[in-house]
């Protein structure tokens, strides 16, 4: 009986059920993507660190580092990397560059990947560097090419494309260059004090496990102040990110399966009302409620499964297309096999959303009068207020939503808070459309034509779902521009750093007896100096008097280890300067070694992580000098100007003497002087660093870019899904419609009329679609601007309206292929229709 | 051949009209080879068992169909000539309709669905018209209701309002009773010929209700696709003569 009944309007219903199809196919593509990926972590495990274990620390290792390595046994490689400006003298081109020189066999797993791919070893045999191939396209550097690092020249033997374990956004950072270390010396760059990392890789012999190895070494590793990471940790690391970037990913997929199912039960409750006296002819037969109930929910149930079905077929096409959108962030490649948990749980999922929504609907069915069959004006009862299953099928829709967050975020809270946001959000979302909608009547009802007023008019057709269309297409287009704006309110943000007459440009690792020369330059290139600042490193020794490997080794230790272990740089000065604020206590303004305390300033952020307050202890270890200090005052500091900020500021009179390095703040008027700047600093200077704000704000544009093109293309799916609901819509609508069309025929309408009345809604429906998701996408980004990123807010109005005009457009499209036909029916069938 | 009064022009001539529609394999004729016409001002009712082309025969004559062979000649146009487009403001223009289930547009209010024809038109300041006719059907209080708001009787009235807005020259009903109980069918049908008599349209009713063909000058009888007599009330004609 189901099957025959569904005989006229199967593929109505076909099309109204699809909505679930993208949902569905998003759903599988990403759990898919998440099991190859996990696989694909799994089998390349050791390529992750590119050797078994890897030791590391900030200075060179002594003579017991040595000796401690030396009992490990197997094959080890060196690599010494620091931050140093690069240039290319063929292009003029200065860029800061992560440099590390490398020795040794390192990767031991996996390869570095070159272009040419025999460049990965031949770089090694001279003067040789290989340079990040994004570095090499900016500066249209190529093969063969020279690269100054401070007083040495080496030639480009290869494009780097991937360092086993980095993605390459990675390389966005800090443009990685590779030397072999027997030429670092070469470029004088290295001093005792420097900012270098020293690592050594280890591959250790095949019956010794590394993760024991490094668990035996931990006493001796604190002791010397190294740091040890070996492929399981590194793995859980990257896991960790990964794994919430795929649940992140999946939930947005949900949201769209979600919309999709709200289309579907919206569109079987249309669908039921136009069934209504056929039900109650069926109930004047003697068919039970029960059974008229389950012949439409078998109908449903079916093709929810064929939605589900083809949702796994474009699954297949999506999770292909996946492992590429994402192959800037991965750090391994991803194998393409399905997944067939994915399937089973993206179908069920799927269908058991779509089902459970078209229940609501369904439930109605159950209280259909016969009596309907002969009085039309009979209450049809489909309403369902208050009936203790449809309060049931809510419940049980919250629940799956809430399980199904819960399973993906691993955290119930999480899961719960996911849930109440998206229901919070449909409500506010819903809750606008409605008001937009009241809106845009009461404005065209007062001064619009007849065509725009019967146009928004239709939008309250009896069993209209503009709501439900409002929804999904303003979710998708919510989802779409607050990524886009959020994207933009931060590289604005950082970009507005620089702006006026606030630094952009700041050199450091200046040495002490450099200072005038470079002060001289600057001048000369008629630019002034905003800040100087010396710099001093040193590490935490004690703090109330425990020593930090004593903290270090107490398994009670709540402090983070990378507080306690950091290099700490720091300055001195008599007074705080415009990015900071003393919050608690007094800055002193001059102190003296070995005459009464000495008074440091902290940042409250690191007071918080080593937990103390005015008054603590701290002994700091001043390359070698310990240097007992109390903690004098509190700072707030404005981390993200562009000039030197410190977590420690001691006063003056204390680290005068002290091996320093220094910073100087500049406020350049364009790229091409900063550029000038650089060049000639490189050219005089080889040890000056510097970092360009214009570089930073690129940086920050490519890998925000990145990042939002892959969540925006999931959030396609939710506008997609709103679009095939809306063509569901139509389909479903379209008897209405062609009663609609020919009665306006037959009192005089011409067909164009007809058109304008329908393009009209359907532009009304995707303009207040879009508007009421531009509306809550700028509250959104106003927000996050205000109180989470703590950025000024720009109305980004041509942005907004081409999004307006870009679904506007999508809508009319669909709407109007989806109407075809209905202009143009004879108005005769006004008479068929009363006939019937 | 049967004819209207030979004193009042003709507004709607009907010439040898026939109608076929493909069922299946065979060919089905609804209207047979019909000739007749209709005096302009005067009431004709076009009565007849289900199935014997009533319907078929009220959209041939006003343009809401076409003919498979035969002419229709509507207030002096002959409709075969024009197209869709052309039908559409012949019908704006010069008539008006009223049907059984109303067809009043559920998303605009009373007010707002009189005034439709004329808006089609592009005609503006059409409030205070449709505001008139309202209130000669009754309806002054119920101007801002929507369909779904009225009663069937009240629907009808509105639907009334709607088919004289345009001050057809023609106005076809088709059931305008049907779906209506026995004593709103009465005020319907008063309102109806009285409105007719305002507006001095030519009206042209389809129906099973012989109280309301009683009503008519003339009465069309059909039966098989053919008009099988056509009967003139004489005191109603005579005294629509008189008038």
């Amino acid at each position: 009986m189901a099957w025959r009944d569904s005989r006229a309007s199967r593929r109505r219903l076909l099309l109204f059920v699809s909505s679930i199809t993208l949902g569905v196919a998003a759903l599988m593509a990403i759990g898919s993507f998440g099991v190859n990926l996990r696989r694909g972590l799994d089998y390349q495990a050791k390529t992750l660190l590119g050797a078994d274990m890897a030791i590391r620390a900030r200075q060179p290792f002594g003579e017991a580092a040595e000796r401690l390595f030396r009992t490990l046994g197997g094959e080890q490689a060196r690599e010494t990397s620091f931050a140093s400006m690069v240039s290319f003298p063929r292009t003029g081109a200065t860029r800061l560059a992560q440099v590390r020189a490398l020795e040794g066999s390192f990767p031991f797993f996996g390869d570095l990947e070159t272009e040419p791919a025999e460049a990965a070893a031949d770089f090694r045999r001279g003067a040789r560097a290989l340079v990040e191939d994004g570095l090499m396209l900016q500066h249209h550097l190529k093969l063969g090419d020279e690269v100054h690092i401070g007083a040495y020249s080496y030639r480009i033997a290869g494009r780097l494309k991937r360092v086993p374990g980095e993605s390459s956004t990675a390389g966005l950072l800090g443009a990685r260059v590779y030397i072999p270390k027997q030429f670092l010396n070469q470029t004088r760059l290295l001093q005792p004090d420097s900012a270098a990392t020293y690592k050594v890789y280890f591959r250790l012999p095949a019956d010794v496990d590394a993760e024991q190895v490094a668990k035996k070494l931990e006493p001796d590793l604190i002791r010397l102040r190294l740091d040890a990471e070996t492929v399981a940790e590194r793995k859980a690391n990257l896991g960790r990110s990964l794994e919430n970037a795929y649940d992140y990913l999946n939930l947005v997929a949900f949201i769209a399966l979600l919309l999709g199912s709200i289309g579907v039960g919206s569109s079987v409750h249309v669908y039921i009302k136009q069934k209504v006296n056929t039900l109650a002819i069926l109930r004047c037969l003697g068919a039970k409620s029960r059974s008229t109930f389950a012949i439409y929910l078998v109908q449903t149930s079916t093709l929810g499964l064929a939605g589900a079905t083809g949702g796994i077929l474009l699954g297949l096409a999506v999770q292909y297309v996946l492992p590429h959108l994402m192959q800037d962030f991965l750090p391994v490649s991803i194998p393409f096999s399905v997944s067939w948990v994915s399937v089973m749980e993206a179908t069920l999922t799927g269908f058991g959303i779509a089902v459970l929504f078209s229940l609501l609907p369904l439930l109605g069915l159950r209280r259909i009068s016969p009596l309907l069959a002969i009085r039309a004006s009979y209450e049809d009862g489909t309403r369902q207020r208050g009936d203790l299953w449809s309060w049931l099928v809510y419940g049980a829709i919250l629940v799956s939503a809430g399980a199904f967050a819960v399973a993906h975020t691993r955290r119930w809270v999480h899961g719960v808070w996911f849930t109440l946001g998206l229901v919070a959000g449909l409500a506010i979302l819903a809750a606008v459309a409605q008001l937009v909608r009241f809106l845009a009547r009461r404005l065209v009802k007062r001064s619009g034509s007849y065509l725009w007023r019967q146009g928004v008019a239709n939008l309250y057709r009896p069993n209209n779902q503009t709501v439900v269309l409002m929804l999904s297409i303003g979710l998708g287009t919510f989802l779409m521009t607050t990524l886009y704006f959020v994207h933009n309110v931060l590289v604005q943000e950082v970009t507005l750093l620089g702006s006026g007459q606030r630094p952009n440009l700041v050199l450091f690792d200046i040495q002490t007896d450099q200072r005038e020369d470079l002060r001289r330059l600057i001048r000369s290139l008629g630019l002034p100096i905003l800040q100087e600042v010396p710099v001093v490193t040193m590490r935490l020794a004690s703090l109330q008097g425990r020593a930090v490997e004593d903290i270090l080794r107490d398994p009670n230790n709540t402090i983070p280890e990378s507080a306690l272990q950091r290099e700490y740089r720091s300055t001195y000065r008599a007074g705080p300067v415009d990015t900071e604020t003393v919050t608690l206590g007094k800055w002193q303004s001059q102190a003296a070694l070995g005459q009464g305390p000495i008074l440091v300033s902290l940042e409250e952020g690191i007071a918080q992580r080593l937990k103390v307050r005015l008054g603590d202890a701290l002994l700091f270890d001043v390359q070698g000098l310990p240097v007992a200090t109390r903690v004098g005052s509190l700072r707030k500091v404005e981390w993200e100007r562009v000039q030197p900020n410190f977590f420690v500021v001691f006063p003056p009179g204390v680290l005068e003497d002290a091996p320093q390095f220094h910073v100087m703040v500049l406020k350049t008027s364009s790229n091409e002087l900063s550029a000038r700047v650089q060049r000639a600093v490189v050219e005089t200077f080889p040890n000056v660093s510097a970092i360009d704000l214009a570089l930073v704000v690129n940086v920050i544009d490519t890998i925000l870019g990145k990042v939002a093109f892959v969540v925006r293309f999931m959030a396609l799916f939710s506008i997609f899904t709103g679009l095939v609901v809306l063509a569901g819509a139509v389909v479903t609508g379209r008897y209405q419609r062609v009663r609609e069309s020919v009665l306006l025929r037959t009192l005089g309408a011409r067909k164009r009329q007809v058109l304008q009345i329908m393009i009209v809604e359907y532009f009304c429906l995707g303009m207040l679609a879009s508007l009421t998701g531009l509306l809550l996408a700028w509250a959104a980004s106003w927000s996050l601007a205000r109180y989470v990123f703590e950025a000024p807010f720009v109305p980004f109005v041509l942005p907004s309206l081409l999004a307006l005009s870009i679904v506007t457009l999508l809508a009319v499209a669909i709407g109007m292929l989806n109407s075809r036909g209905v202009a143009g029916r004879p108005p005769l069938e006004v008479l068929r229709i009363e006939a019937s | 051949m049967l004819t209207s009064s030979p004193a009042a022009p003709t507004i709607l001539s009907v010439e040898q009209l026939t109608k076929s529609y493909k069922s299946g394999d065979r060919i089905l004729t609804v209207v047979k080879e019909m000739t007749f016409s209709i005096a302009e001002g005067s009431t004709c009712s076009i009565v007849g068992p289900s199935g014997s082309g009533k319907t078929t025969l009220l959209g041939l004559c006003a343009g809401l169909d076409r003919p498979s062979s035969g002419t229709v000649r509507l207030n002096g146009t002959q409709l075969n000539s024009l197209d869709e487009d052309s039908l559409a403001e012949l019908r704006n223009r010069h008539v008006g309709f009223v049907f059984q289930t109303f067809q009043l547009i559920p998303t605009l209010t009373a007010l707002e669905n009189v005034m439709v024809p004329l808006e089609l038109r592009g005609e503006s300041q059409t409030a205070n018209r449709a505001k008139d006719l309202l209130r000669q059907v009754g309806l002054e209080d119920r101007l801002h209701h929507y369909p779904a708001q009225l009663s069937g009787g009240e629907q009808q009235r509105v639907a009334l309002a709607r088919a004289f807005i345009n001050r057809p020259k023609i106005l076809f009903a088709d059931e305008p009773t049907g779906n209506l109980d026995a004593e709103t069918s009465q005020r319907i049908v008063h309102l109806l010929f009285e409105l007719n008599e305002a507006f001095g349209t030519t009206l042209i009713v389809v129906t099973h209700d012989l109280d309301l063909a009683g009503r008519t000058q003339r009465i069309l009888k059909l039966r098989g696709g053919s008009v099988v007599s056509d009967e003139t009330n004489e005191h109603l004609a005579g005294a629509a003569r008189s008038d």
